[in-house]
């Protein structure tokens, strides 16, 4: 540091260091420059005092103000939940299967209804609500327990075979491959069934076995019955697959799917709009007033 | 030289206020033509009404920023066809290199907004404080109750001016006597407060105190335009074969043929807005505004001279009148087969725009079909497709659109605005004016449709008759 001289050219004192003849002047530092330096300063104490700042050793200081990024979306929802109260008030007024004599009540309720579908239902039925094996898809025209917005509304508040909801859908379809029917009737019965759908050419010991143990439930024609959630076996819609295997996989040792009760986990506004939202899938049924004992199908 | 250790390192030019001379003459008379047509069209447009019917807005041009849209009188642009502003924007460039290439510097000369807000703001401070003069004597005078008085009005006309400056540009953004009122009652949005501030400080310090600093230092054009003048390109020229050596009016009197024709009046710099002195030859400071032909011609007239000692002429020309040619008319200039390129360009973009403009179809339509999932397989064993479809109505009114499916035989469709038992292969629905409406339409085919492409086809139920069409798939089992 010996080598501190004053620069002949500009007379400000160089630092010392020299590399082949290159100096540095020691050039003060811009004086705007050093306030905006000493301000930055001076923010920065205040930022710490106020704001969440320093970690330790579990959790930062939270700082004079309280404020928290996880405090303001707290806020922000809350208030987002408020802006949405008088709408679900209103729809929550309305009996579902009024629900589209107000159309702009009716799109809110699907709006609504699609949200909370990609929360609740989307595990089982799909993000599309197409289901899968054993999923019943909700996009088409085909209903276990009624397609109407009130039937839906029910079904979801109940569930289908939940212990401990007394309302919920019970169906219990015997397991004829147990001692009821042998292999070669269950074939028999299979052939049947894919036949009334066009599927297989009839066979009469098919047809019998069928009148004899499957018409009390499915109908004489096999277009199923709603009031006990038996399945119409004359459509093109099959749950658990519609190949010779499959029934007759069902019919030896039925499978029986469950859904939950959602009465007591949503709110009643939330199951109305879910309700709503999977009606508007594009097969939802009309509400009839009179709801007719088991409206089936016409099979094409 | 002087030796390099003591060299004055500095690499600012201090500034130098320019006081400009009032001059009268045929450039300067131009200059208050352009000013005078330009300031109207700037302050003036927003006010111009455009009746549009009840569904637009009727201001002539217009940019709607909340609601996308472009208004320019008969024209109305959506964001997708921004390009016709792209468009707008190439020709400007190519306009400005035509121009550039004729005439030079003529854009910087007279109808940049800098040149023209600088030029009124020199008119306030001559209105103010009187001409060159007067104006550098009150500079260098100290400063006492007088000079401040003249200060702070003339300050606050810039202000003014700067103000109603900042004010016009946000009559662009929105429906302008609806925005003043709200403006002056304090419930315009922050965005205009913010806007008209910014613009008054900018026009403030540019055009009252900066001025051709801004033009010498800070704008990249004078760099651009030099590399696209060339030796054809009219200029403002000093005529030094004729002018030099210069000399004052007596010692060429006395001796005619030791002098040019300059007799060192200065004149030439004392009207220069930019405070140049045009006899060192082309420089970037010279915004060609041809104030110093004025002048220079109205002393050449005092003193018996023909006029034209500094004039509009090519670099080529002036050397070939060095050279003791024949000088050439001006307007020779500009005709070239540069300018008629840059003309040609010009004039097919603009006609180009203008077709499309006319031809464009005032209805679209766009399917999107439901990806989750792709089809449906309904009991009956017929297959539905849902689709979303963007239904666009350019029109300032509400229309009427029949949608009918093309092609996939034995299918029909009916939407979430009909039920599934109106379904048939054509469709009625509403458009309000001047928008997109989304509408859900489900295709439903006979069982064992295969996947296919099929079309949507609109119409417009009006006399107009528009159609459009949108190419799209159905899917079917087994299509994946």
């Amino acid at each position: 540091m010996a080598n501190k001289r004053i620069d002949e050219a500009t007379g400000t004192q160089t630092v010392g260091h020299e590399w082949d003849g290159i100096e540095e002047l020691d050039t003060p530092m811009p004086r705007w420059w050093l306030w905006t330096f000493y301000i930055t300063i001076v923010f920065a104490v205040g930022y710490v005092i106020a704001y969440p700042a320093v970690p330790m050793f579990h959790k930062g200081t939270e700082g004079v103000l309280g404020w928290s990024s996880r405090g303001q979306l707290a806020h922000e929802m809350d208030e987002h939940q408020a802006a949405l109260k008088p709408m679900l008030a209103a729809i929550g007024a309305v009996p579902v299967e009024k629900l589209p004599d107000n159309t702009a009540l009716m799109r809110a309720a699907v709006t609504g209804g699609r949200a909370a579908f990609k929360v609740n239902c989307v595990q089982c039925h799909g993000a599309g609500a197409a289901g899968s094996k054993g999923y019943p898809n909700l996009n088409d025209d085909d209903w276990l327990w009624g397609g109407d917005l009130k039937a839906i509304e029910y079904t979801i508040t109940h569930g289908a075979r939940q212990p401990g909801d007394a309302q919920t859908h019970q169906s219990q379809m015997p397991a004829f491959g147990t001692g009821i029917l042998t292999s070669a009737q269950i074939d028999q019965v299979a052939s049947h069934v894919l036949s009334l759908s066009g599927k297989a050419r009839d066979n009469a010991a098919g047809a019998q076995l069928f009148a004899q143990n499957c018409a009390v439930c499915h109908g004489a024609a096999g277009t199923g019955n709603r009031t006990v959630g038996a399945p119409n076996l004359a459509d093109a819609i099959w749950l658990y697959g519609g190949t010779r295997d499959d029934i007759a996989a069902q019919v030896t040792n039925p499978r029986h799917g469950a859904m939950p009760a959602w009465g007591g986990r949503l709110d009643p506004v939330t199951i109305k709009m879910l309700a709503a939202y999977v009606h508007s899938l594009g097969g939802g049924e009309d509400f009839v007033e009179v709801a007719p004992a088991a409206k089936t199908d016409a099979a094409p | 030289m002087r030796h390099p250790d003591t060299i004055d390192v500095s690499f600012y030019e201090k500034h130098k206020t320019v006081h400009n001379k009032r001059i009268d003459g045929p450039f300067r008379r131009f200059k208050w033509l352009i000013m005078a047509v330009t300031l109207a069209i700037y302050y003036g447009t927003p006010w111009i009404r455009w009746d549009r019917g009840p569904y637009a807005p009727n201001q002539a041009v217009l940019v709607d920023l909340a609601h996308r849209r472009f208004y320019m009188f008969g024209i109305e642009i959506w964001p997708q066809e921004f390009y016709f502003v792209a468009g707008l924007l190439i020709m400007a460039g190519i306009g400005l290199f035509l121009v550039t290439s004729a005439v030079g510097r003529a854009w910087c000369g007279y109808s940049c907004p800098q040149t023209v807000w600088t030029d009124l703001y020199q008119h306030v401070d001559r209105f103010i404080d009187g001409d060159r003069n007067a104006r550098m004597r009150l500079d260098a005078a100290p400063w006492g109750p007088k000079k401040i008085a003249r200060r702070a009005l003339k300050w606050t006309i810039y202000l003014v001016i700067g103000f109603w400056t900042g004010g016009a540009w946000i009559m662009y953004f929105a429906d302008a006597p609806t925005l003043t009122h709200d403006f002056w009652t304090g419930h315009a949005v922050a965005a205009a407060y913010i806007t008209v501030a910014v613009l008054t400080a900018t026009t403030f310090i540019l055009g009252g105190f900066m001025r051709e600093q801004v033009c010498i230092y800070m704008c990249p054009w004078p760099r651009i335009q030099s590399a696209m003048m060339d030796e054809k390109s009219l200029t403002v020229t000093y005529k030094d074969w004729r002018g030099e050596p210069r000399g004052s009016f007596k010692k060429a009197q006395k001796d005619p043929k030791a002098f040019g024709d300059c007799i060192d009046c200065n004149m030439c710099v004392a009207v220069c807005p930019t405070g140049i002195d045009i006899r060192e030859g082309p420089q970037i400071g010279c915004i060609t505004c041809a104030l110093c032909i004025d002048a220079c011609d109205k002393v050449m007239g005092e003193i018996g001279r023909p006029r034209g000692l500094i004039d509009y002429i090519t670099l080529e020309d002036a050397e070939r009148e060095k050279a003791g040619g024949a000088p050439r008319p001006a307007w020779k200039a500009l005709l070239r087969p540069r300018t008629v390129a840059y003309f040609t360009v010009w004039g097919a973009i603009g006609l180009a725009m203008l077709f499309a403009l006319g031809n464009r179809s005032h209805t679209a339509l766009s399917a999107a079909p439901d990806r989750n999932p792709p089809y449906m397989l309904m009991s009956d064993g017929s297959v539905r497709n849902s689709y979303t479809l963007k239904l666009r109505n350019m029109e300032s009114r509400p229309r009427q659109l029949r949608i009918a499916l093309g092609g996939l035989p034995g299918a029909t469709m009916w939407s979430d605005e009909i039920g599934r038992e109106d379904a048939s292969r054509a469709l009625k629905t509403g458009v309000p004016a001047d928008s997109t409406a989304s509408l859900r339409v489900y295709v439903i085919a006979p069982p064992n449709t295969p996947g296919q492409e099929f079309e949507f086809d609109v119409t417009s139920l009006d006399e107009q008759v528009e159609m459009a069409e949108t190419t799209t798939h159905f899917s079917a089992p087994g299509d994946e």
